[in-house]
């Protein structure tokens, strides 16, 4: 057994694990945010994708031990004050995703990827989004979202819901 | 899937990681984890210990000066990728890095780790051979310096011993008028180089090939040099017929890999195209 101590969603854990304890199994199985998904389990779809001190990494890939000191953002610390990150509701509101599975990887990847990058093209955000794969061939729309959510946050503009959309 | 059990040792100085790995002969070294741990899930690799080195002070970084640049071991691929001062001085390395897997990937893999693994689908090999790269490797009775050309022994085996710890990369000095790319054919899926080329040129008061030097990787079980090739641009004026010529050779007498992404036939194809667009691309740099 190894102590552990990481901030996760700006919550600080400490415990005692397991050495071999993935970062994603911690996350979802530890703490219950099964926001974060295991699709390959190994390292080629993103869907474990969370932000490591500001860095999108595939968290089934990295052992917990090795987030220690770190601090860890997951899907479910996105929305802040009750109101959804501008990369979640532009993926509602431009209907970004189809089963779900692969949506909070793209989101955490793509808020690590718009800090480096607020005013991408299309060709850059799916060079962005080339370590996520979406198994429901969804890339069209995602990639819509990616840039919707860019240009709100540029402009800071509230976001225009389409109407009709409750 | 998670790995077999081991024992977790997170030292915090170089010399504790070479203590604890001297202590513990069938230790692994552990860095970004992004080549050992999926091997370690699938249950390829069961080290009973890892000694992590990313609490180690020191090992993360870039420097680039007159004398040559170095870039610590423990530097991810996404911070070389977006180096400017790298670029300016080294853009091959930059853009090997830049093309390495994802963006996840590039955020967790350094450069110290490929290095090590040493993959034979590995993209800075051919950069490291290319340029005439130096490892600092620190062991139990100090520190030394290995060229890449003594550092790629042969698949995923380097010329480190299990008690080392690679801890820089030193790059040569900029020369003037010389020029370097790294171009590659990534496998669709994992972006592993199916075959990678490096081309540093150096260019004479007359605008002609005074050296040259060509790494290959992905095409065989390790990185080599086509040396056939850089004796073929040697002191020719460098036009497409030249250049051509000369690419063409660069997989001759080489023994490339058969698998299921490429035939051996097609990869020795795919590295005289690449040859020649890095070379290209060299030259355009160094004018
Ligand atoms: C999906 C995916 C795609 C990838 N695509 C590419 C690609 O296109 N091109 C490419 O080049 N690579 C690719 N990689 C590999 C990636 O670059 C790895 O990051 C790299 O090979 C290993 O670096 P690491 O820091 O993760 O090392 P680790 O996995 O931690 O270690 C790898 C090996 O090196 C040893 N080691 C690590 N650091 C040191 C050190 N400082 N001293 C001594 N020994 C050490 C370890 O003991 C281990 O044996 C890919 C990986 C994944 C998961
Ligand atoms: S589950 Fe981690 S990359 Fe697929
Ligand atoms: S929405 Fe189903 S995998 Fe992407």
């Amino acid at each position: 057994m190894a102590q552990l101590k990481l901030t996760v969603n700006g919550v600080i854990y400490e415990a005692d694990i397991d050495p071999r304890l993935l970062l994603v199994h911690y996350l979802r199985d530890t703490l219950g945010l099964t926001g974060t998904n295991v699709g390959c389990d190994t390292s080629q779809c993103g869907a474990c994708t969370v932000l490591v001190d500001g860095l999108a990494v595939k968290s089934c890939t990295m052992l917990a031990l090795q987030a220690s000191g770190s601090k860890i953002t997951t899907i479910e610390g996105l929305k802040q004050d009750g109101v959804y990150h501008p990369l979640q509701q532009a993926f509602w509101d431009n209907h970004g995703l189809q089963c779900g599975y692969c949506t909070s990887g793209m989101i955490m990847t793509a808020v690590d990827f718009l800090k480096h990058n607020p005013h991408p093209t299309e060709a850059e955000i799916r060079h962005a989004i080339e370590g996520n794969i979406c198994r429901c061939t969804g890339y069209h729309n995602i990639v819509k979202a990616i840039k919707a959510a860019a240009t709100q946050m540029a402009d800071n503009r509230p976001l225009q819901r389409p109407q009709g959309q409750v | 899937m998670f790995p077999a059990k081991f024992e977790y040792y997170a030292p915090t100085t170089v010399n504790q990681a070479v203590a604890l790995l001297k202590k513990h002969r069938d230790a692994k070294v552990l860095a970004g984890g992004h080549s050992l741990l999926p091997t370690m899930k699938l249950r390829l690799a069961q080290p009973p210990v890892l000694v992590d080195i990313g609490k180690v002070k020191g090992l993360a970084g870039i420097k680039v000066a007159k004398g040559g640049a170095t870039i610590g071991a423990l530097t991810t691929h996404a911070t070389i990728a977006a180096s400017k001062d790298l670029r300016k001085q080294c853009p091959a390395i930059t853009e090997a890095a830049a093309l390495i897997g994802d963006m996840q990937v590039r955020n967790r893999g350094t450069i110290g780790g490929s290095l090590s693994h040493a993959d034979p689908a590995a993209d800075y090999p051919a950069v490291m051979i290319a340029l005439g790269a130096e490892m600092k490797a620190v062991g139990p009775k100090g520190a030394r310096t290995i060229n890449a050309s003594h550092f790629f022994k042969s698949l995923m085996t380097t010329a480190l011993k299990p008690s080392e710890v690679l801890t820089e990369v030193r790059l040569p000095p900029h020369q003037p008028n010389s020029g370097c790319a790294y171009v590659k054919f990534p496998n669709p899926a994992s972006r592993f180089a199916v075959a990678g080329v490096c081309a540093w040129i150096a260019l004479d008061a007359k605008g002609r090939c005074a050296k040259a030097s060509i790494g290959i990787t992905g095409a065989c079980a390790t990185a080599t040099r086509a040396s056939k090739t850089e004796a073929a641009l040697r002191g020719k004026e460098l036009n497409e017929e030249t250049i051509a010529a000369a690419a063409a050779q660069a997989a001759d007498g080489l023994d490339c890999l058969s698998d299921i992404h490429a035939s051996a036939e097609y990869r020795a194809h795919l590295v005289t195209v690449l040859t020649a667009r890095a070379i290209q691309q060299a030259v355009a740099r160094a004018k």
